[in-house]
Protein backbone atom coordinates (compact mmCIF):
# COMPACT_ATOMS: atom_id res chain seq x y z
CA UNK A 1 0.00 0.00 0.00
CA UNK A 2 1.43 3.46 -0.70
CA UNK A 3 0.43 6.37 1.20
CA UNK A 4 -1.82 9.00 0.18
CA UNK A 5 -1.43 11.34 2.86
CA UNK A 6 1.77 11.69 5.34
CA UNK A 7 2.53 13.88 7.81
CA UNK A 8 6.31 14.27 8.45
CA UNK A 9 7.32 15.50 11.59
CA UNK A 10 5.22 18.72 11.76
CA UNK A 11 5.15 21.09 15.09
CA UNK A 12 2.68 24.23 15.09
CA UNK A 13 3.05 26.29 17.98
CA UNK A 14 0.44 29.01 19.19
CA UNK A 15 2.12 31.89 20.96
CA UNK A 16 4.18 29.93 22.86
CA UNK A 17 2.03 27.31 23.14
CA UNK A 18 3.05 23.83 21.56
CA UNK A 19 -0.22 22.56 20.12
CA UNK A 20 1.11 20.07 17.98
CA UNK A 21 4.84 18.74 18.36
CA UNK A 22 7.10 16.45 15.82
CA UNK A 23 3.69 14.59 14.67
CA UNK A 24 4.54 12.18 12.08
CA UNK A 25 1.89 9.62 10.49
CA UNK A 26 0.76 8.26 7.59
CA UNK A 27 -2.52 7.21 5.82
CA UNK A 28 -2.45 4.94 3.15
CA UNK A 29 -4.29 4.73 -0.42
CA UNK A 30 -7.62 3.38 0.43
CA UNK A 31 -7.30 3.49 4.09
CA UNK A 32 -9.81 4.60 7.16
CA UNK A 33 -7.93 6.27 9.77
CA UNK A 34 -8.64 7.49 12.93
CA UNK A 35 -6.74 10.33 15.27
CA UNK A 36 -7.62 9.92 18.50
CA UNK A 37 -6.85 11.34 22.12
CA UNK A 38 -7.77 13.34 25.04
CA UNK A 39 -9.12 17.10 24.13
CA UNK A 40 -6.21 19.20 23.67
CA UNK A 41 -4.02 16.34 22.07
CA UNK A 42 -3.53 18.71 19.23
CA UNK A 43 -5.88 16.47 16.96
CA UNK A 44 -7.83 19.64 15.42
CA UNK A 45 -4.65 21.45 14.88
CA UNK A 46 -3.30 18.45 12.87
CA UNK A 47 -6.26 18.95 10.58
CA UNK A 48 -6.08 22.45 10.51
CA UNK A 49 -2.76 21.98 9.45
CA UNK A 50 -3.34 19.47 6.99
CA UNK A 51 -6.30 21.00 5.40
CA UNK A 52 -4.47 24.26 4.79
CA UNK A 53 -5.68 26.76 7.84
CA UNK A 54 -2.59 26.65 10.00
CA UNK A 55 0.79 26.91 8.51
CA UNK A 56 3.52 24.16 10.01
CA UNK A 57 5.99 25.87 11.78
CA UNK A 58 8.28 22.69 10.76
CA UNK A 59 7.40 19.49 9.07
CA UNK A 60 6.15 18.34 5.71
CA UNK A 61 2.83 17.44 4.76
CA UNK A 62 2.40 15.28 1.30
CA UNK A 63 -0.73 14.39 -0.89
CA UNK A 64 0.30 11.95 -3.14
CA UNK A 65 3.77 12.58 -3.30
CA UNK A 66 3.46 16.29 -3.57
CA UNK A 67 4.11 19.15 -0.67
CA UNK A 68 1.15 20.63 0.35
CA UNK A 69 2.16 22.12 3.91
CA UNK A 70 1.63 25.96 3.19
CA UNK A 71 -0.91 25.54 0.50
CA UNK A 72 -3.98 27.77 0.49
CA UNK A 73 -7.18 25.79 2.11
CA UNK A 74 -9.04 26.12 -1.30
CA UNK A 75 -5.66 24.97 -3.54
CA UNK A 76 -6.13 22.20 -0.87
CA UNK A 77 -9.26 21.19 -1.54
CA UNK A 78 -9.22 21.40 -4.90
CA UNK A 79 -6.42 19.06 -5.01
CA UNK A 80 -8.70 16.35 -3.29
CA UNK A 81 -8.60 16.76 0.00
CA UNK A 82 -12.05 17.52 1.64
CA UNK A 83 -12.66 18.05 5.61
CA UNK A 84 -15.50 19.04 8.45
CA UNK A 85 -15.38 21.53 10.90
CA UNK A 86 -16.25 20.49 14.52
CA UNK A 87 -17.70 23.30 15.12
CA UNK A 88 -19.87 23.32 11.65
CA UNK A 89 -19.66 26.00 9.47
CA UNK A 90 -23.12 25.46 7.41
CA UNK A 91 -23.97 28.27 4.89
CA UNK A 92 -26.68 29.36 7.37
CA UNK A 93 -28.78 31.62 5.22
CA UNK A 94 -28.99 28.91 2.49
CA UNK A 95 -31.14 26.26 1.60
CA UNK A 96 -29.65 22.59 2.58
CA UNK A 97 -29.61 21.93 -1.14
CA UNK A 98 -27.44 25.02 -2.41
CA UNK A 99 -24.93 24.23 0.56
CA UNK A 100 -24.03 20.76 -0.80
CA UNK A 101 -24.67 22.57 -4.50
CA UNK A 102 -21.77 25.02 -3.58
CA UNK A 103 -19.40 22.14 -2.42
CA UNK A 104 -20.44 19.89 -5.20
CA UNK A 105 -19.64 23.26 -7.88
CA UNK A 106 -15.73 22.25 -6.87
CA UNK A 107 -16.19 18.90 -8.92
CA UNK A 108 -18.52 19.50 -11.34
CA UNK A 109 -18.52 21.26 -14.86
CA UNK A 110 -21.54 23.66 -14.16
CA UNK A 111 -24.64 24.43 -11.68
CA UNK A 112 -26.83 22.07 -13.35
CA UNK A 113 -24.77 18.92 -13.28
CA UNK A 114 -24.08 20.51 -9.36
CA UNK A 115 -27.79 20.28 -8.45
CA UNK A 116 -27.95 16.63 -9.60
CA UNK A 117 -24.87 15.75 -8.00
CA UNK A 118 -25.84 17.28 -4.44
CA UNK A 119 -29.08 15.55 -4.64
CA UNK A 120 -27.88 12.06 -4.95
CA UNK A 121 -25.33 13.20 -2.32
CA UNK A 122 -28.24 14.11 0.06
CA UNK A 123 -29.99 11.25 -0.28
CA UNK A 124 -27.18 9.26 1.08
CA UNK A 125 -26.77 11.14 3.94
CA UNK A 126 -30.86 11.33 4.29
CA UNK A 127 -30.87 14.37 4.55
CA UNK A 128 -33.22 15.22 0.88
CA UNK A 129 -36.67 15.47 2.79
CA UNK A 130 -35.06 18.46 4.39
CA UNK A 131 -33.33 19.55 0.95
CA UNK A 132 -35.09 23.16 0.53
CA UNK A 133 -35.30 23.94 4.28
CA UNK A 134 -33.09 26.76 5.52
CA UNK A 135 -29.30 25.09 6.62
CA UNK A 136 -29.78 27.44 10.15
CA UNK A 137 -33.18 25.21 10.71
CA UNK A 138 -31.32 21.86 11.31
CA UNK A 139 -30.79 20.09 14.44
CA UNK A 140 -26.88 19.80 15.62
CA UNK A 141 -27.34 16.22 13.76
CA UNK A 142 -28.32 17.50 10.82
CA UNK A 143 -25.47 19.66 10.60
CA UNK A 144 -22.90 17.65 11.24
CA UNK A 145 -24.55 15.42 8.25
CA UNK A 146 -24.40 18.17 5.86
CA UNK A 147 -21.00 19.04 6.70
CA UNK A 148 -20.07 15.44 5.56
CA UNK A 149 -22.51 16.01 2.44
CA UNK A 150 -20.86 19.40 1.63
CA UNK A 151 -17.52 17.79 2.10
CA UNK A 152 -18.41 14.64 -0.03
CA UNK A 153 -19.42 16.89 -2.27
CA UNK A 154 -16.39 18.37 -3.88
CA UNK A 155 -15.17 15.12 -4.98
CA UNK A 156 -12.18 14.43 -2.86
CA UNK A 157 -10.16 11.38 -2.63
CA UNK A 158 -8.84 12.24 1.40
CA UNK A 159 -12.19 12.98 3.63
CA UNK A 160 -10.91 14.74 6.96
CA UNK A 161 -13.86 14.34 9.50
CA UNK A 162 -13.60 16.34 12.24
CA UNK A 163 -15.62 14.47 15.09
CA UNK A 164 -18.73 13.92 12.72
CA UNK A 165 -20.52 11.22 15.33
CA UNK A 166 -20.48 13.68 18.58
CA UNK A 167 -23.61 14.13 19.39
CA UNK A 168 -25.10 11.50 17.31
CA UNK A 169 -27.46 8.84 18.84
CA UNK A 170 -25.94 5.55 18.64
CA UNK A 171 -28.35 4.54 15.93
CA UNK A 172 -27.14 7.27 13.93
CA UNK A 173 -23.34 6.39 14.87
CA UNK A 174 -24.03 2.96 13.29
CA UNK A 175 -26.00 4.48 9.97
CA UNK A 176 -23.08 6.97 9.86
CA UNK A 177 -20.20 4.09 10.47
CA UNK A 178 -22.29 2.30 7.33
CA UNK A 179 -21.91 4.98 4.75
CA UNK A 180 -18.64 5.55 5.19
CA UNK A 181 -17.62 2.17 4.80
CA UNK A 182 -19.59 2.23 1.79
CA UNK A 183 -18.32 5.09 0.68
CA UNK A 184 -14.79 3.89 1.27
CA UNK A 185 -15.56 0.22 -0.61
CA UNK A 186 -17.07 1.79 -3.09
CA UNK A 187 -15.41 4.70 -4.25
CA UNK A 188 -12.42 3.90 -2.51
CA UNK A 189 -12.10 7.11 -0.81
CA UNK A 190 -9.99 7.33 1.90
CA UNK A 191 -10.71 8.65 5.02
CA UNK A 192 -9.05 10.23 8.10
CA UNK A 193 -10.96 11.06 11.10
CA UNK A 194 -11.20 12.61 14.18
CA UNK A 195 -13.25 10.88 16.98
CA UNK A 196 -14.34 10.91 20.54
CA UNK A 197 -17.29 7.88 19.75
CA UNK A 198 -14.94 4.92 20.34
CA UNK A 199 -17.63 2.76 18.97
CA UNK A 200 -17.71 4.51 15.56
CA UNK A 201 -13.67 4.24 15.29
CA UNK A 202 -13.45 0.73 16.18
CA UNK A 203 -16.13 -0.21 13.46
CA UNK A 204 -14.26 1.85 10.77
CA UNK A 205 -10.41 2.26 11.02
CA UNK A 206 -7.92 0.30 10.32
CA UNK A 207 -5.27 2.17 11.44
CA UNK A 208 -4.78 4.77 14.86
CA UNK A 209 -2.93 7.12 15.63
CA UNK A 210 -3.41 8.22 19.63
CA UNK A 211 -2.25 11.89 20.26
CA UNK A 212 -1.21 13.65 23.50
CA UNK A 213 -0.05 16.76 24.61
CA UNK A 214 0.75 17.33 20.80
CA UNK A 215 2.56 13.99 20.62
CA UNK A 216 1.97 10.61 19.06
CA UNK A 217 2.24 8.55 22.01
CA UNK A 218 0.77 5.27 19.77
CA UNK A 219 0.05 4.23 16.13
CA UNK A 220 -1.20 0.78 15.19
CA UNK A 221 -4.69 -1.71 14.41
CA UNK A 222 -6.80 -0.25 17.02
CA UNK A 223 -7.20 -3.54 19.42
CA UNK A 224 -3.72 -2.91 19.56
CA UNK A 225 -3.58 0.97 20.54
CA UNK A 226 -6.71 0.11 22.82
CA UNK A 227 -4.87 -2.09 24.87
CA UNK A 228 -1.41 0.27 24.83
CA UNK A 229 -1.00 1.57 28.66
CA UNK A 230 0.32 4.34 27.84
CA UNK A 231 -3.02 5.37 25.93
CA UNK A 232 -4.90 3.41 28.83
CA UNK A 233 -3.72 5.88 31.19
CA UNK A 234 -4.06 9.10 29.69
CA UNK A 235 -7.20 8.84 27.51
CA UNK A 236 -9.25 5.88 27.49
CA UNK A 237 -9.30 4.99 31.11
CA UNK A 238 -8.44 2.18 32.94
CA UNK A 239 -12.09 0.90 33.15
CA UNK A 240 -11.95 0.15 29.22
CA UNK A 241 -9.84 -2.71 28.94
CA UNK B 1 -31.59 32.93 -21.61
CA UNK B 2 -35.26 34.31 -21.65
CA UNK B 3 -37.13 30.77 -21.46
CA UNK B 4 -34.75 30.38 -17.99
CA UNK B 5 -35.92 32.92 -16.87
CA UNK B 6 -39.64 33.22 -16.52
CA UNK B 7 -39.38 29.68 -15.79
CA UNK B 8 -38.20 30.54 -12.38
CA UNK B 9 -41.11 33.53 -11.60
CA UNK B 10 -43.46 31.39 -9.81
CA UNK B 11 -46.47 31.79 -11.98
CA UNK B 12 -48.16 33.79 -9.67
CA UNK B 13 -45.90 36.29 -10.51
CA UNK B 14 -45.57 36.28 -14.25
CA UNK B 15 -48.65 38.44 -14.08
CA UNK B 16 -48.00 40.50 -11.43
CA UNK B 17 -44.37 41.39 -13.33
CA UNK B 18 -45.79 41.88 -17.02
CA UNK B 19 -48.18 44.94 -15.57
CA UNK B 20 -45.14 46.15 -13.77
CA UNK B 21 -43.11 46.48 -16.64
CA UNK B 22 -45.55 47.66 -18.87
CA UNK B 23 -46.76 50.41 -16.54
CA UNK B 24 -43.16 51.21 -16.55
CA UNK B 25 -42.67 51.56 -20.04
CA UNK B 26 -46.24 53.58 -20.28
CA UNK B 27 -45.19 55.91 -17.51
CA UNK B 28 -44.66 58.69 -19.91
CA UNK B 29 -47.20 58.67 -21.48
CA UNK B 30 -49.60 59.73 -18.69
CA UNK B 31 -46.59 60.93 -16.46
CA UNK B 32 -46.57 64.88 -15.84
CA UNK B 33 -42.66 66.49 -16.11
CA UNK B 34 -42.73 66.31 -12.36
CA UNK B 35 -43.98 62.67 -11.96
CA UNK B 36 -41.25 62.02 -14.95
CA UNK B 37 -38.45 63.05 -12.77
CA UNK B 38 -39.29 61.28 -9.89
CA UNK B 39 -39.68 58.08 -11.67
CA UNK B 40 -36.31 58.96 -13.04
CA UNK B 41 -34.75 59.43 -9.54
CA UNK B 42 -36.42 55.83 -8.69
CA UNK B 43 -34.80 53.98 -11.47
CA UNK B 44 -31.75 55.63 -10.35
CA UNK B 45 -31.58 54.54 -7.23
CA UNK B 46 -33.24 51.10 -7.82
CA UNK B 47 -30.16 50.39 -10.22
CA UNK B 48 -26.98 51.40 -8.65
CA UNK B 49 -29.00 49.76 -5.33
CA UNK B 50 -28.81 47.08 -7.51
CA UNK B 51 -24.84 47.41 -8.82
CA UNK B 52 -24.36 47.73 -4.27
CA UNK B 53 -26.49 44.85 -4.03
CA UNK B 54 -23.91 42.87 -5.83
CA UNK B 55 -21.06 43.68 -3.58
CA UNK B 56 -22.61 43.68 -0.12
CA UNK B 57 -26.23 41.19 -1.03
CA UNK B 58 -24.67 38.88 -2.57
CA UNK B 59 -21.05 38.43 -1.63
CA UNK B 60 -21.13 40.45 2.15
CA UNK B 61 -18.67 43.01 1.41
CA UNK B 62 -20.12 46.26 2.94
CA UNK B 63 -19.28 49.00 1.12
CA UNK B 64 -20.40 52.72 2.64
CA UNK B 65 -17.94 54.50 -0.13
CA UNK B 66 -20.11 53.62 -3.85
CA UNK B 67 -20.89 57.56 -4.02
CA UNK B 68 -17.10 57.21 -5.67
CA UNK B 69 -17.58 54.82 -8.31
CA UNK B 70 -20.76 56.98 -9.06
CA UNK B 71 -18.49 60.12 -8.99
CA UNK B 72 -15.35 58.61 -10.93
CA UNK B 73 -18.01 57.29 -13.93
CA UNK B 74 -19.57 60.81 -13.87
CA UNK B 75 -16.36 62.92 -13.89
CA UNK B 76 -14.67 60.18 -16.45
CA UNK B 77 -17.64 60.59 -19.14
CA UNK B 78 -17.90 64.18 -18.64
CA UNK B 79 -14.51 65.08 -19.16
CA UNK B 80 -14.53 63.06 -22.45
CA UNK B 81 -17.77 64.68 -24.16
CA UNK B 82 -16.74 68.24 -22.63
CA UNK B 83 -12.94 68.58 -23.93
CA UNK B 84 -13.02 65.77 -26.33
CA UNK B 85 -16.53 65.78 -28.11
CA UNK B 86 -16.59 61.86 -27.23
CA UNK B 87 -19.64 60.11 -26.92
CA UNK B 88 -21.01 59.09 -23.51
CA UNK B 89 -21.52 56.01 -25.32
CA UNK B 90 -17.86 55.28 -25.62
CA UNK B 91 -17.34 57.30 -22.64
CA UNK B 92 -19.40 54.80 -20.54
CA UNK B 93 -16.59 52.34 -21.17
CA UNK B 94 -14.06 54.79 -19.65
CA UNK B 95 -16.02 55.58 -16.87
CA UNK B 96 -16.42 51.40 -16.10
CA UNK B 97 -12.57 51.00 -16.66
CA UNK B 98 -11.72 53.93 -14.22
CA UNK B 99 -14.29 52.50 -11.47
CA UNK B 100 -13.48 49.10 -11.41
CA UNK B 101 -9.78 49.98 -11.37
CA UNK B 102 -10.57 51.80 -8.41
CA UNK B 103 -12.86 48.55 -6.92
CA UNK B 104 -9.73 46.70 -8.07
CA UNK B 105 -7.37 49.01 -5.79
CA UNK B 106 -9.50 49.16 -2.99
CA UNK B 107 -10.16 45.53 -3.33
CA UNK B 108 -6.74 44.52 -3.59
CA UNK B 109 -5.76 46.18 -0.43
CA UNK B 110 -8.43 45.26 1.96
CA UNK B 111 -8.98 41.67 0.41
CA UNK B 112 -4.86 41.04 0.50
CA UNK B 113 -4.22 42.27 3.80
CA UNK B 114 -7.06 40.43 6.05
CA UNK B 115 -9.30 44.29 6.01
CA UNK B 116 -12.43 43.13 6.92
CA UNK B 117 -16.10 43.81 7.84
CA UNK B 118 -16.17 47.48 9.53
CA UNK B 119 -12.61 48.39 8.64
CA UNK B 120 -13.31 47.22 5.24
CA UNK B 121 -16.39 49.15 4.84
CA UNK B 122 -14.13 52.44 6.66
CA UNK B 123 -11.64 51.74 3.85
CA UNK B 124 -14.46 52.60 1.08
CA UNK B 125 -15.41 55.51 3.07
CA UNK B 126 -11.81 56.68 3.16
CA UNK B 127 -11.43 56.24 -0.74
CA UNK B 128 -14.68 58.24 -1.47
CA UNK B 129 -13.30 61.01 0.79
CA UNK B 130 -9.73 60.79 -1.14
CA UNK B 131 -11.79 61.23 -4.03
CA UNK B 132 -13.63 63.96 -2.87
CA UNK B 133 -10.67 66.12 -1.68
CA UNK B 134 -8.92 65.45 -5.01
CA UNK B 135 -11.68 66.43 -7.43
CA UNK B 136 -12.17 69.90 -5.56
CA UNK B 137 -8.75 70.79 -6.32
CA UNK B 138 -8.35 69.34 -10.11
CA UNK B 139 -8.84 72.57 -12.12
CA UNK B 140 -9.34 71.00 -14.98
CA UNK B 141 -12.34 69.35 -13.87
CA UNK B 142 -13.72 72.60 -12.81
CA UNK B 143 -12.82 71.78 -9.15
CA UNK B 144 -14.29 72.75 -6.24
CA UNK B 145 -16.46 74.87 -8.38
CA UNK B 146 -18.03 72.57 -10.46
CA UNK B 147 -17.72 70.83 -14.08
CA UNK B 148 -20.73 71.91 -16.43
CA UNK B 149 -21.94 70.29 -19.26
CA UNK B 150 -23.36 72.15 -22.32
CA UNK B 151 -26.88 72.22 -21.50
CA UNK B 152 -29.29 70.33 -24.48
CA UNK B 153 -31.82 71.53 -26.13
CA UNK B 154 -34.96 69.83 -25.64
CA UNK B 155 -36.68 70.22 -28.74
CA UNK B 156 -34.24 67.71 -30.38
CA UNK B 157 -33.30 63.91 -28.58
CA UNK B 158 -29.88 63.12 -29.40
CA UNK B 159 -29.64 59.59 -28.05
CA UNK B 160 -25.87 59.82 -29.28
CA UNK B 161 -24.63 62.65 -27.10
CA UNK B 162 -27.33 61.49 -24.49
CA UNK B 163 -28.64 65.44 -24.56
CA UNK B 164 -32.45 64.79 -24.84
CA UNK B 165 -35.65 65.30 -22.45
CA UNK B 166 -36.72 63.29 -19.55
CA UNK B 167 -38.34 60.71 -21.42
CA UNK B 168 -35.71 59.40 -23.15
CA UNK B 169 -33.56 60.14 -20.21
CA UNK B 170 -36.27 57.95 -18.69
CA UNK B 171 -36.31 54.83 -21.48
CA UNK B 172 -32.37 54.91 -21.20
CA UNK B 173 -32.85 54.52 -16.90
CA UNK B 174 -35.30 51.66 -17.72
CA UNK B 175 -33.49 49.82 -20.02
CA UNK B 176 -30.48 49.91 -17.55
CA UNK B 177 -32.46 49.02 -14.64
CA UNK B 178 -33.89 46.29 -16.08
CA UNK B 179 -30.52 44.98 -17.80
CA UNK B 180 -29.15 45.02 -14.35
CA UNK B 181 -31.85 43.15 -12.89
CA UNK B 182 -31.60 40.78 -15.38
CA UNK B 183 -27.67 40.39 -14.97
CA UNK B 184 -27.80 39.70 -11.58
CA UNK B 185 -30.60 36.91 -11.65
CA UNK B 186 -28.30 35.75 -14.26
CA UNK B 187 -24.79 35.54 -11.81
CA UNK B 188 -27.26 34.02 -8.80
CA UNK B 189 -27.92 31.25 -10.87
CA UNK B 190 -24.43 30.55 -12.02
CA UNK B 191 -21.16 29.61 -10.14
CA UNK B 192 -19.98 32.67 -9.12
CA UNK B 193 -23.01 33.93 -7.08
CA UNK B 194 -23.45 30.37 -5.65
CA UNK B 195 -19.85 31.47 -4.34
CA UNK B 196 -21.03 34.43 -3.25
CA UNK B 197 -23.34 33.82 -1.06
CA UNK B 198 -21.04 31.20 0.45
CA UNK B 199 -18.32 33.83 1.27
CA UNK B 200 -20.99 36.18 2.44
CA UNK B 201 -22.39 33.77 4.98
CA UNK B 202 -18.60 31.47 5.95
CA UNK B 203 -15.58 32.95 4.22
CA UNK B 204 -14.12 29.68 6.32
CA UNK B 205 -16.11 27.32 4.85
CA UNK B 206 -16.30 28.65 1.16
CA UNK B 207 -12.59 28.08 1.23
CA UNK B 208 -13.07 24.53 2.80
CA UNK B 209 -14.93 23.80 -0.20
CA UNK B 210 -12.15 24.99 -3.12
CA UNK B 211 -13.68 28.53 -3.21
CA UNK B 212 -10.68 31.42 -3.75
CA UNK B 213 -12.55 33.91 -1.90
CA UNK B 214 -9.37 36.97 -2.66
CA UNK B 215 -10.86 36.28 -6.58
CA UNK B 216 -14.55 35.94 -5.74
CA UNK B 217 -14.31 39.15 -4.01
CA UNK B 218 -12.40 41.05 -6.32
CA UNK B 219 -15.23 40.00 -9.03
CA UNK B 220 -17.97 41.23 -6.57
CA UNK B 221 -16.27 44.73 -6.38
CA UNK B 222 -15.34 44.86 -9.72
CA UNK B 223 -18.09 44.28 -11.31
CA UNK B 224 -20.41 46.58 -8.78
CA UNK B 225 -18.18 49.89 -9.06
CA UNK B 226 -18.32 49.14 -12.70
CA UNK B 227 -22.21 48.61 -13.16
CA UNK B 228 -22.37 51.45 -10.44
CA UNK B 229 -20.26 53.63 -12.83
CA UNK B 230 -22.98 53.87 -15.19
CA UNK B 231 -24.98 55.27 -13.13
CA UNK B 232 -22.62 58.21 -12.67
CA UNK B 233 -23.00 58.39 -16.64
CA UNK B 234 -26.36 59.05 -16.63
CA UNK B 235 -26.47 61.25 -13.81
CA UNK B 236 -24.12 63.30 -15.19
CA UNK B 237 -25.85 63.66 -18.43
CA UNK B 238 -29.50 64.33 -16.97
CA UNK B 239 -28.40 66.76 -14.48
CA UNK B 240 -25.19 68.54 -16.32
CA UNK B 241 -23.13 69.65 -13.51
CA UNK B 242 -21.30 67.98 -11.35
CA UNK B 243 -19.94 68.90 -7.50
CA UNK B 244 -17.34 67.10 -5.77
CA UNK B 245 -18.70 68.14 -2.60
CA UNK B 246 -22.19 66.58 -3.69
CA UNK B 247 -21.46 63.63 -6.00
CA UNK B 248 -18.42 61.78 -3.59
CA UNK B 249 -20.21 63.43 -0.30
CA UNK B 250 -20.64 60.11 1.92
CA UNK B 251 -23.92 60.88 2.30
CA UNK B 252 -24.63 60.45 -1.42
CA UNK B 253 -23.11 56.94 -0.57
CA UNK B 254 -25.53 56.62 2.28
CA UNK B 255 -28.61 57.28 0.27
CA UNK B 256 -27.67 55.15 -2.16
CA UNK B 257 -28.13 51.84 -0.10
CA UNK B 258 -31.10 52.86 2.05
CA UNK B 259 -32.91 51.02 -1.12
CA UNK B 260 -31.57 47.96 -0.78
CA UNK B 261 -31.80 47.67 2.89
CA UNK B 262 -35.20 48.82 3.32
CA UNK B 263 -36.09 46.79 0.15
CA UNK B 264 -34.66 43.90 1.18
CA UNK B 265 -30.66 43.11 1.21
CA UNK B 266 -29.33 40.03 -1.14
CA UNK B 267 -32.86 39.84 -3.05
CA UNK B 268 -33.22 40.75 -6.02
CA UNK B 269 -36.46 42.75 -6.28
CA UNK B 270 -35.39 44.27 -2.69
CA UNK B 271 -33.39 47.53 -4.57
CA UNK B 272 -36.17 48.28 -6.55
CA UNK B 273 -39.09 48.21 -3.81
CA UNK B 274 -36.94 49.72 -1.93
CA UNK B 275 -36.23 52.60 -4.36
CA UNK B 276 -39.95 53.14 -5.34
CA UNK B 277 -40.69 53.08 -1.67
CA UNK B 278 -37.82 55.77 -0.38
CA UNK B 279 -38.33 58.28 -3.37
CA UNK B 280 -41.82 58.24 -3.90
CA UNK B 281 -42.99 58.54 0.10
CA UNK B 282 -39.79 61.13 0.85
CA UNK B 283 -41.00 63.29 -2.94
CA UNK B 284 -44.64 63.11 -1.77
CA UNK B 285 -43.68 64.11 1.89
CA UNK B 286 -41.55 67.09 0.35
CA UNK B 287 -45.13 67.94 -1.65
CA UNK B 288 -47.13 67.66 0.81
CA UNK B 289 -44.59 70.25 2.89
CA UNK B 290 -44.09 72.58 0.41
CA UNK B 291 -48.19 72.47 -0.11
CA UNK B 292 -48.74 72.99 3.39
CA UNK B 293 -46.56 75.96 3.63
CA UNK B 294 -43.42 74.53 5.60
CA UNK B 295 -40.22 74.68 4.68
CA UNK B 296 -37.95 72.38 7.46
CA UNK B 297 -34.29 72.07 6.15
CA UNK B 298 -32.79 68.39 6.41
CA UNK B 299 -37.01 67.12 6.72
CA UNK B 300 -36.09 64.23 4.02
CA UNK B 301 -32.92 62.77 6.09
CA UNK B 302 -35.05 62.71 9.13
CA UNK B 303 -37.50 60.86 6.97
CA UNK B 304 -35.05 58.39 6.04
CA UNK B 305 -34.02 57.85 9.14
CA UNK B 306 -37.85 56.85 10.07
CA UNK B 307 -37.98 54.49 7.51
CA UNK B 308 -34.76 53.18 8.17
CA UNK B 309 -35.53 52.26 12.16
CA UNK B 310 -38.91 50.92 11.18
CA UNK B 311 -37.77 48.76 9.03
CA UNK B 312 -34.98 47.13 11.15
CA UNK B 313 -37.63 47.38 13.79
CA UNK B 314 -40.01 45.41 12.18
CA UNK B 315 -38.77 43.67 9.17
CA UNK B 316 -34.92 43.36 9.60
CA UNK B 317 -34.91 41.27 6.37
CA UNK B 318 -36.49 44.35 4.49
CA UNK B 319 -39.44 44.94 2.64
CA UNK B 320 -39.69 42.80 0.10
CA UNK B 321 -38.91 39.39 1.51
CA UNK B 322 -42.33 40.04 3.55
CA UNK B 323 -43.97 41.08 0.61
CA UNK B 324 -43.02 38.42 -1.73
CA UNK B 325 -44.59 36.02 1.25
CA UNK B 326 -47.74 37.94 1.01
CA UNK B 327 -48.23 38.07 -2.21
CA UNK B 328 -47.75 33.95 -2.58
CA UNK B 329 -43.90 34.29 -4.43
CA UNK B 330 -41.94 32.07 -2.22
CA UNK B 331 -39.93 32.83 1.01
CA UNK B 332 -37.98 35.52 -0.52
CA UNK B 333 -35.02 35.06 1.42
CA UNK B 334 -31.89 36.50 1.18
CA UNK B 335 -30.71 34.95 -2.10
CA UNK B 336 -32.24 31.84 -1.51
CA UNK B 337 -36.14 32.82 -2.65
CA UNK B 338 -34.70 35.09 -5.43
CA UNK B 339 -33.26 31.99 -6.84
Amino acid sequence: MTALLEVDGISRSFSGLRAVQDVSFSVAQGQIAALIGPNGAGKTTCFNVIAGVHRPDAGQVRFSGQRIDGWRPDRICRAGIGRTFQLVKPFAGLSVLDNVVIGALNACPGVRAAREKAGEILEQLGLAAKSRQAAASLTLPDRKRLEVARALATGPRLLLLDEVMAGLRPTETDHMVALLRELNARLGLTILLIEHVMRAVMALSAHVVVLHHGQVIAAGPPHEVTHNPAVLECYLGAEAV
Amino acid sequence: MIARLIEDVPRRGLPLLGALLLALVAAPLAAGDYLLTVLILILYFAYVGQAWNIMMGFAGQLSLGHALYVGLGAYAAAALYVHFGISPWIGLWAAMLVSAAAGAIIGFLAFRFGVAGVYFAILTIAFAEFARIGFDHWGWLGGSAGFFLPVANYARNDLLSLRGSPTMFYYVMLGMTAAAFIICHVLMRSRVGYYWLAIRESPEAAQALGIDIFRYKMVAVVLSAAMTSLGGVLFAFYYNNLFPEQVFHISRSIELILGPIIGGVGTLFGPIVGAFLLTALSETLREAMAAIGIDVPGVKQVFYGVCLLAVVMFLPDGVWPALSARLGLGPGARGEGSR
